[in-house]
């Protein structure tokens, strides 16, 4: 059994609890008793959050629409027709054709990047994120 | 946050409104329920009968949107009765004359009529705040979800400086952000107008200064577009491409037909995201992501403190972080990144972000994480905000008048819906509609029925009734209960069998973006 420590990805009060292991398998939650935030409390939401990481509806592949319907694909194929398409809007319709919404789930490292990607890469101020709900 | 979570521990009074902190922020919700245990004192300004109503010591129920009128009329009482900080708010503001010219107006009589709220209330509800000597104003989302949402946070903001509760611990004006993240995706730049810890795009400066860290020229120094906004664009056919990541604006944004609409008349639409979301059917490429377990990074919560999660396990299949997708979306596009991994990113959000600065991986890991602003490695982070000065020197006080809901009630659409959210659930329920405890304990949509409303209407318990609005009808469960007040129901955005993101007004705050979901026109009636 193996002990990691993360940050609850449900609401902002940023509660921290370990996620606990079992051969590469998640098999619940431990909350850290030292952290300021929750001092050892965690809600119905935080106690349960692991489950929805091993649910079987995740995605496990890029999909594709293709005739109409999304298809499973590879990320090669994925990826280039993602830059392809920004690209060629970008060229025909400029910059502000294009818009990118970030998350309120994600890290801000990644947050950090998805901004840099839509102003440093595509060239355009069109970024936002759900922060309104 | 102005302050910060263990500040709750020392506060002797929380004005709490528009927030149902016990089901959306349980931790700080239990920490207000001890200290008013302990003695602390709860003023609690909410049209519905919430969890928190039953320690409360005044429970003002006010007419819906009804919010900048109520705190007029406090700050009326205040002046009138010479209660507020003579002190603070001439050494630390400006705009006194004018904020007393304007809420001179809200007498309690003329709030009453406004607001439904007693007179006698009013007074109470202002003698308590004023004499406290520390207050803490605690809202969310009952705020800034109206038309009038920015108007409603200056408001609180005059009413807390006008009192000297702010830029000392227990104190000042708290707005509970919903999502783990919000916080760091604004402080990281992901909205139109500024990069990472507020840095203007329209500044000539800032811009050099990114062009310079970005090894790039001609970056877009003109403000983009608000998500709502973007909606429009695609509908006119302005807007050709959306790269969403990791949101579901299918189920989460006001007038869902009408989103329906824009996302279909784009020319490309990506969405990156866990699970196939309601948004990522219409796509037409769908990037399968790690979820939290499955990386590294840090997130910042309500109080701005920047702490780190770790990877427990790997992504299945071939989801991958977040991260290593934009990152090769963007090798791809021609624009060469060499990220090693987070860590790698956060060195880099250190040097462009004062803020940030000093928040490095090896303190967040040590220290529990900090608490920005954090100049540099040997600052210790920052509880509460404005302590001696106002980021910008004087606090203004920014009075503002009452304006009415963008959708008042008529003849033939004759009750106010308001909406929320459940302990027992979160957001569009993509994460906890999976968890199986969640779905059994709230497994279905319900609306909330005042039992005078419904024996007019002769729903029972339980029984379907049908909810419509100029923009669509849900049918859903009907809950007869005395939490809602005459002529408001009450539901949730949880649940994709009853959308009731179908029937908001999108109707939005001219300045935030934010739409109006805290109040619109609807009717009721029981199905046949
Ligand atoms: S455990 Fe509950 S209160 Fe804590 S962050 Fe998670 S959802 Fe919020």
């Amino acid at each position: 059994m193996e002990k990691t420590s993360t940050v609850c990805p449900f609401c902002g009060c940023g509660c921290n609890f370990y996620l606990v292991t079992d051969k590469g398998r998640l098999t619940g939650v431990e909350p850290s008793p030292q952290n300021p935030v929750n001092k050892g409390m965690l809600c119905a939401k935080g106690w349960n959050s692991y489950e929805f990481v091993q649910s079987p509806d995740r995605l496990t592949t890029p999909l594709v629409r293709k005739n109409g319907e999304l298809a499973q694909s590879t990320w090669d194929e994925a990826l280039q027709i993602v830059t392809a398409k920004l690209l060629e809007i970008r060229e025909q319709q400029g910059p502000s054709a294009l818009a990118f919404l970030s998350s309120a789930k994600v890290t801000n490292e990644e947050n950090y990047l998805f901004q840099k990607m839509a102003r440093a890469v595509f060239g355009t101020n069109n970024v936002d994120h759900c922060a309104r709900l | 946050m102005t302050n910060s979570i263990n500040e709750f521990e020392d506060a002797d009074l929380f004005f709490v409104t528009g927030t149902n902190t016990t089901a959306q922020h349980p931790l700080i919700g239990s920490r207000m329920i001890n200290a008013v245990q302990q003695g602390a004192k709860l003023i609690l300004v909410d049209p519905r009968e919430i969890q928190l109503a039953g320690f409360a010591t005044l429970h003002l129920r006010q007419n819906i949107g009804t919010d900048v009128a109520v705190m007029n009329g406090i700050m009326q009482v205040i002046i009138e009765e010479a209660l507020y900080d003579r002190e603070f708010v001439e050494k630390r503001t400006e705009g006194f004359e004018e904020l007393k010219s304007v809420v001179s107006r809200y007498t309690p009589r003329v709030v009453e009529q406004i607001t439904g709220i007693k007179a006698a209330d009013i007074v109470a509800a202002a003698r308590l705040y004023a004499e406290a000597d520390k207050a803490m104003i605690v809202y969310a989302m009952g705020i800034t979800q109206h038309v009038t949402g920015t108007d409603n946070v200056k408001t609180c903001a005059n009413l807390a400086m006008l009192t000297g509760h702010v830029g000392r611990p227990g104190t000042g004006v708290n707005p509970l952000r919903g999502q783990n993240n919000v916080q760091g995706a604004c402080d990281m730049g992901a909205l139109p107008v500024v990069y990472t810890g507020y840095q203007k795009v329209i500044d000539p400066a800032v811009k050099t200064k990114f062009e310079q860290a970005w090894q790039v020229e001609g970056l877009d120094d003109k403000a983009g577009l608000t998500i709502t906004s973007m909606m429009a664009a695609a509908q006119r056919g302005d807007l050709k491409a959306l790269y969403i990541m990791g949101e579901n604006p299918l189920m989460s944004d006001p007038d869902t037909r009408h989103i329906e609409l824009a996302l279909s008349n784009l020319d490309f639409l990506v969405v990156q995201d866990i699970f196939l979301t309601e948004t990522a059917s219409l796509a037409d490429v769908v990037l399968p992501a790690a979820s939290f377990a499955e990386k590294s990074g840090t997130y910042t919560n309500t109080e701005r403190r920047v702490q780190i999660s770790h990877k427990a396990v790997e992504p299945p299949g071939q989801a991958r972080a977040d991260w290593e997708i934009i990152q090769e979306v963007c090798r791809r596009a021609g624009y060469p990144m060499d990220y090693r991994s987070p860590d790698d990113i956060l060195q880099e959000i250190n040097r462009v972000t004062p803020s940030y600065a000093g928040i490095t991986l090896d303190r967040v890991e040590k220290e529990f994480g900090l608490q920005w602003p954090c100049p540099n490695e040997d600052h210790p982070g920052t509880a509460y905000l404005h302590k001696d000065k106002f980021t910008k020197g004087l606090g203004t006080f920014l009075p503002c008048d009452f304006k009415p809901l963008a959708e008042v009630p008529d003849e033939e659409y004759d009750f106010i819906l308001t909406t929320g959210r459940v302990y027992y659930q979160y957001h569009t329920g993509t994460m906890s509609r999976r968890i199986e405890l969640l779905e059994r304990e709230a497994p279905e949509a319900v609306v909330e029925v005042n039992p005078d409303d419904a024996r007019r209407l002769g729903i029972r318990n339980n029984d379907r009734v049908e909810l419509s609005s100029r923009r669509g009808t849900i049918t859903l469960k009907a809950e007869i209960t005395q939490r809602v007040p005459h002529k408001v129901v009450f539901s949730t955005f949880h649940f994709r069998e009853a959308q009731v993101n179908l029937l908001t007004n999108p109707a939005h705050d001219p300045v935030s973006g934010i739409p109006e979901y805290k109040g619109c026109a609807v009717k009721i009636r029981r199905c046949a």
